[in-house]
């Protein structure tokens, strides 16, 4: 059984029962039981269609749970409450979704977990076995959210960009447990991207595929860290690249930059170089450029110091970086990658063994202590 | 979304501001303790945020490998100055003031006289996934 198929039927069928008079929270519940049947059942008995098969189980389930809270709520006062259920096409269906699920009343982890839910199809405990968190709080998670988003209205327009903002942070928590959280979230910004077009959406999109085509490439068989240029860059899929860099020049066409569109074309160039030698750092420096006035983050002038010392030279990026906020996360890593390029290892070696008190994550610390150690070998520091 | 680890200590941490031990309590005022305990879990449970949680004996003995065929090496038990945990819990919450907010929400179970004991909380976080963006 197609179990990518089957979820990504999931926003369509809320949507109808949505149209039919559920609420969402009720609509959310019925569907996620009719896809647990559909697991159990389709296996022996695939059916003719398999949409009209899920709306059809999915309204039943909801009836039943309807009929079983009669005696506090009325169906009829139900069916009142809701707007007459418009003509609306799938799309629609599935752009209000994922609206709905990103709502800004919500926290990211609550508007992670409901998306992944009630727009991804995932089970409650695949998200909770991602999250490594006990099903039971996750469960809590997803029905607090439900609840906070009760009073929204489904056909009420929404905002974009924080919709994108939640399927980034899926993508970048990356890879734990059963679910691959990264490519969960590629096929949720694409089917974002067929419901929409917006060039930032095609922009997140780009950017995850640019990345995800390096993701072998990453980490070394022990899984630790592979920096950029000593990755092995025949293993980089180039055929999700090419489409990448096609998507994200679709986007650019529409000459509506935005910060994803522009971290895409940076993530682009490295995938363009063959070596990492032949990177165009003077580019990257520009792009970094656009993305710092376009999001004036700390972050990107961070790693926009690490490009200028590569475009000229690592005393022009000590530099950039000295215009920085030292305490900035991972500004001692550069400081001592910078220091190592300009040949001075001591101070390198010992910046690196400090950026490795700091580091936010076990495989970053490793790296950075693996590069204190190696250059403490190559020249031990003064005693 | 972080986890972090609330550490509760049977001795090594900074005085509480209402220090009397538990063996001077009243049993009311036990019994109000360990409701409040259980409340907040359980609240954490409700509001998506609860990971784990355990309470450690506070006896325990140090073990070290001694060799190739040997058996390990015990020492025990701790000396005195020892840093000793008495239990954990980890939290899985949106940002760092929500674990702080938390960790000063558990610090006010009430203890003697029903006083809340202000306890030190020892705070660490987890060491999250590696990023797939950093470029």
């Amino acid at each position: 059984m197609d179990e990518a198929l089957l979820r990504s039927l999931t926003p369509g069928v809320i949507g109808i029962l949505v149209r039919r008079g559920a609420d969402f929270a009720a609509a959310e519940d019925a569907v996620q039981d009719a896809l647990l049947e559909a697991v159990r059942v389709w296996p022996a008995d695939p059916p003719r269609d398999p949409k009209g098969w899920l709306v059809t189980v999915a309204w039943r389930k909801f009836i039943d749970a309807t009929r079983a809270e009669s005696a506090r709520r009325r169906r009829e006062d139900l069916v009142d409450a809701e707007p007459e259920p418009g003509p609306a096409s799938d799309v629609d269906d599935t752009l209000q979704l994922y609206f709905l699920c990103a709502h800004p009343s919500l926290t990211p982890s609550s508007a992670v977990a409901l998306t992944l839910r009630a727009v991804g199809g995932l089970t409650t405990r695949q998200i909770a076995q991602a999250y490594l968190v006990p099903e039971a709080t996750m469960a809590q998670r997803i029905s607090r959210a439900k609840k906070t988003v009760s009073g929204v209205r489904f056909d009420q327009p929404g905002d974009v960009a924080t919709v994108l903002r939640v399927l980034y942070l899926v993508f970048n928590e990356g890879y734990s447990g059963d679910v691959d959280l990264a490519a969960e979230a590629i096929r949720l910004t694409r089917q974002l991207a067929a419901a929409i077009d917006h060039p930032e959406v095609a922009g997140l999109l780009a950017l995850m595929l640019l990345h995800h085509a390096r993701r072998a490439s990453r980490t070394a068989d022990d899984g630790s860290l592979v920096a950029l240029a000593d990755q092995d860059r025949s293993r980089w899929d180039t055929a999700m690249i090419a489409e990448g860099v096609e998507i994200l020049q679709a986007a650019l066409a529409q000459d509506r930059l935005g910060e994803f569109q522009a971290q895409a074309a940076i993530a682009a160039l490295h995938c363009d170089a063959p070596e990492a030698a032949e990177t165009d750092w003077v580019q990257i420096v520009e792009w970094y450029d656009e993305l710092a006035a376009l999001t004036d983050s700390p972050v990107v002038r961070l790693n926009r110091a690490v490009a200028v010392g590569e475009a000229d030279g690592p005393r022009a990026g000590l530099k950039a970086l000295g215009e920085l906020d030292d305490s900035l996360p991972r500004y001692t890593a550069v400081a001592a990658y910078l220091h190592e390029r300009d040949g001075d290892e001591q101070t390198a070696a010992r910046l690196y063994a400090e950026a490795a008190k700091k580091a936010a994550n076990l495989a970053e610390r490793e790296y950075l202590t693996r590069q204190a150690a190696r250059l403490n070998r190559k020249s031990p520091p003064h005693p | 979304m972080a986890k972090y680890l609330l550490l509760k200590h049977y001795r090594g941490a900074p005085a509480a501001v209402n220090d009397v031990p538990m063996d001077q309590w009243s049993q009311d005022e036990i019994t109000a303790h360990l409701q409040y305990m259980r409340d907040f879990a359980a609240k954490l449970q409700a509001t998506g945020e609860y990971v784990g949680e355990q309470a450690l004996a506070p006896e325990g003995t140090w073990v070290r490998y001694d060799g190739e065929g040997k058996p390990p090496v015990t020492d025990g038990p701790f000396a005195e100055t020892k840093d000793l945990i008495a239990g954990w819990m980890v939290i899985d919450v949106d940002s760092y003031e929500r674990a702080v907010e938390l960790a000063g929400e558990l610090s006010a179970a009430p203890g003697k006289d029903g006083k809340p004991i202000h306890e030190w909380l020892e705070l660490r976080p987890f060491y999250g996934n590696a990023p797939t963006i950093t470029e």
